[in-house]
């Protein structure tokens, strides 16, 4: 295998007496579908937190490519090619599909307009929007101007997921993103990260839903107790044994275990 | 949501394509609410037509004049400009209790550093309008990085800045004419532009250029799509990259700004300075809001809707009064309204969740 885009060594955070990751360590490589799973408490999200750059862990280190990095905001970790769609999906409800995908980093026209009058080129946003929810299949959008509220909660989940795939150049992380769909909406959701990966990027997904990460994740990365317990291939491990491993009722296999 | 999965749901050739977004499994409803998420100023200006067209019949040509109308305009310039900077706070899901204290204040101390202090005219009118900004930026300080509620931030203002007022000026009202021999920049919003019968004042001209302007900048520039994802879900903005407290304190200050210029305004309408003037302009500004169709739950509305609901509150005044009725007609409409305002910001809301 290549070498990993996205590391992370001993990464410790501590909340008061309650320390929420343990010298953890993961790894993320180019291309790949990686799904973190783990029981609640087990300090997935503060893992995923610390790439994101919604935490700042207290001890351990970030390399993106072999650099290291430390990141102070999410603003900060998304200027780094990193993006995440939150579990909240983060986005204003009563504005467009276009206003939302270029929240915080509107193009304004050239010229006088742009520079003086700070206008923005709401045509330029609204092609690319609609470009980049059909590269995804997500089209025939009859109105990309249409309020996010009037969407239902699969359409949000794919303008969340278009909107980190478009602007997320290394590394996107999403966030159970089937957890609140329905049957259909997960499918189609599942078709999307599949998509985003077959674009050459790298897909993080944290789920509890042992189907779906068994039927997208290249790798899963098992976290127990504040730390990566294992790395188990999906094709060679059962959901049962998955499940054994991040409740601690199995110890992790010697094998399959490195990395 | 519900009602757009559903219809999904039944529409076999859709089955397969959930995440598609097409028309046609949209109700009449929906639609609906769409055009008014859309045009939120679209009720306001219905309401203000007919309000226009009824007290037109009614009374005929002494209200359905170039002169009424535009006296309908010139009474309500100084609750609009006050209202345009309710607009902006209430569009991030606050309430800006202290403006009226602020825009009097602002007029005051135009009056006093030009008679008391000897302050060259322009100096003094810039030194209001920096009072206006400065008073607007504490409270957007307390606000975004003290993290208080802007009802308590701004209830707490109103008293220090009208107790300010009043010390301050020792409730002494600065003369008309006095202020005409030797300061006349500072009624300038009170000189008047006739074309015809209408009577237009610069302060009715500035209101609608800022209102023009205001519309502008909120529909057309990243600042004014900040102002809406921040009153809409302060936490999804952040997320997205938006700079929360920076949009929440420039508005605040922008209001305190705009105050200072209501105030100067002011003592174009008045002719005198005054410390006693402006004490409702708080509630009758965020009426005009509330009317105009902005939500207090922020994110929804729009400026010109704002005007409209100004608008409304003058046709009305002017209207019933012509008519001879009792002015707590007047309160007793507007109160119905406010009430029937408020009831489709509901419906709407729920409409499109």
């Amino acid at each position: 295998m290549s070498s990993p885009i996205l590391t992370a060594r001993g990464l410790v955070k501590r909340y008061g007496r309650v320390t929420a990751m343990e010298n953890c360590d993961f790894d993320l490589y180019p291309g790949e579908i990686l799904a973190v799973i783990g029981d609640n408490g087990a300090g997935k999200s503060t893992l995923i937190k610390s790439l994101s750059g919604a935490v700042r862990p207290d001890n351990g280190e970030i390399r993106l490519d072999g650099n290291v990095v430390s990141f102070s905001s999410p603003i900060h970790a998304r200027e780094h090619g990193i993006e995440t769609v939150y579990q909240t999906l983060a986005m204003s409800p009563a504005l467009s599909i276009a206003d939302n995908m270029f929240m915080g980093r509107e193009l304004r026209k050239a010229g006088v307009l742009g520079k003086i009058f700070r206008q923005l080129d709401k045509k330029k946003m609204q092609a690319i929007a609609r470009e980049k929810l059909s590269e995804l299949g997500l089209m025939t959008i009859q109105n990309i101007g249409q309020a996010v509220e009037t969407l239902s909660g699969g359409q949000r989940q794919g303008v969340a997921v278009a909107r980190a795939a478009a602007f997320g150049t290394n590394v996107v992380i999403l966030d159970e993103p089937t957890a609140a769909l329905g049957v259909k909406e997960s499918r189609k959701v599942l078709e999307l990260i599949q998509t985003v990966k077959s674009r050459g990027i790298p897909v993080i997904l944290i789920s509890h839903n042992m189907p779906h990460v068994f039927e997208v994740a290249d790798r899963i990365h098992v976290h127990r107790l504040g730390r990566r317990l294992c790395v188990i291939d999906p094709a060679e491990c059962s959901m049962s044994d998955a499940v054994a491993l991040m409740t601690g009722a199995m110890e992790p296999p010697k094998v399959g275990a490195t990395q | 949501m519900t009602e757009t999965s559903g219809a999904v749901d039944t529409n076999l050739r859709k089955q397969e394509t959930v995440a598609e977004f097409s028309k046609d499994h949209e109700n009449a409803l929906t639609r609906l609410a769409n055009f008014l998420q859309a045009t939120p100023a679209a009720i306001p200006l219905i309401v203000l037509l007919a309000a226009t067209s009824i007290f037109g019949l009614l009374i005929g040509d002494r209200f359905f004049s170039p002169f009424a109308l535009t006296l309908i305009l010139q009474q309500v310039a100084i609750v609009g400009i006050v209202a345009v900077a309710q607009s902006l706070v209430v569009l991030t899901a606050g309430i800006d209790l202290s403006v009226g204290a602020i825009a009097v204040l602002s007029s005051v101390i135009m009056g006093k550093f030009t008679f008391d202090l000897g302050v060259p005219p322009e100096l003094a009118v810039l030194s209001g309008l920096l009072c206006g900004l400065f008073f607007g930026t504490v409270n957007g300080l307390l606000v975004a990085f003290v993290k208080l509620p802007p009802f308590i931030v701004t209830l707490g203002m109103w008293q220090i800045v009208l107790a300010a007022n009043f010390l301050y000026s020792g409730s002494v009202v600065i003369r008309s004419q006095v202020i005409a021999e030797q300061a006349p920049i500072l009624q300038f919003f009170g000189d008047t532009v006739d074309l015809g019968d209408a009577v237009f004042t610069y302060g009715v001209i500035f209101l609608l250029l800022l209102v023009a302007v205001m519309t502008y900048v909120l529909s057309q520039t990243a600042w004014g799509r900040h102002v809406y994802a921040v009153g809409d879900d302060p936490e999804a903005a952040e997320l997205s990259g938006v700079n929360v407290r920076a949009t929440l304190v420039s508005v605040y200050a922008l209001a305190g700004l705009i105050c200072a210029f209501a105030g100067w305004a002011l003592i174009g309408r008045l002719g005198s300075v005054s410390p006693q003037a402006g004490q409702l302009a708080n509630i009758e500004s965020i009426t005009a809001v509330v009317i105009g169709g902005i939500s207090l739950f922020g994110g929804r509305g729009s400026v010109a809707g704002t005007l409209f609901g100004a608008l409304i509150v003058g046709v009305f005044t002017l209207g019933l009064r012509l008519l001879g009725a009792d002015v707590q007609w007047t309160y007793l409409l507007i109160g119905g309204l406010i009430i029937f305002a408020v009831t489709v910001d509901q419906s709407i809301r729920k409409a499109s969740l």
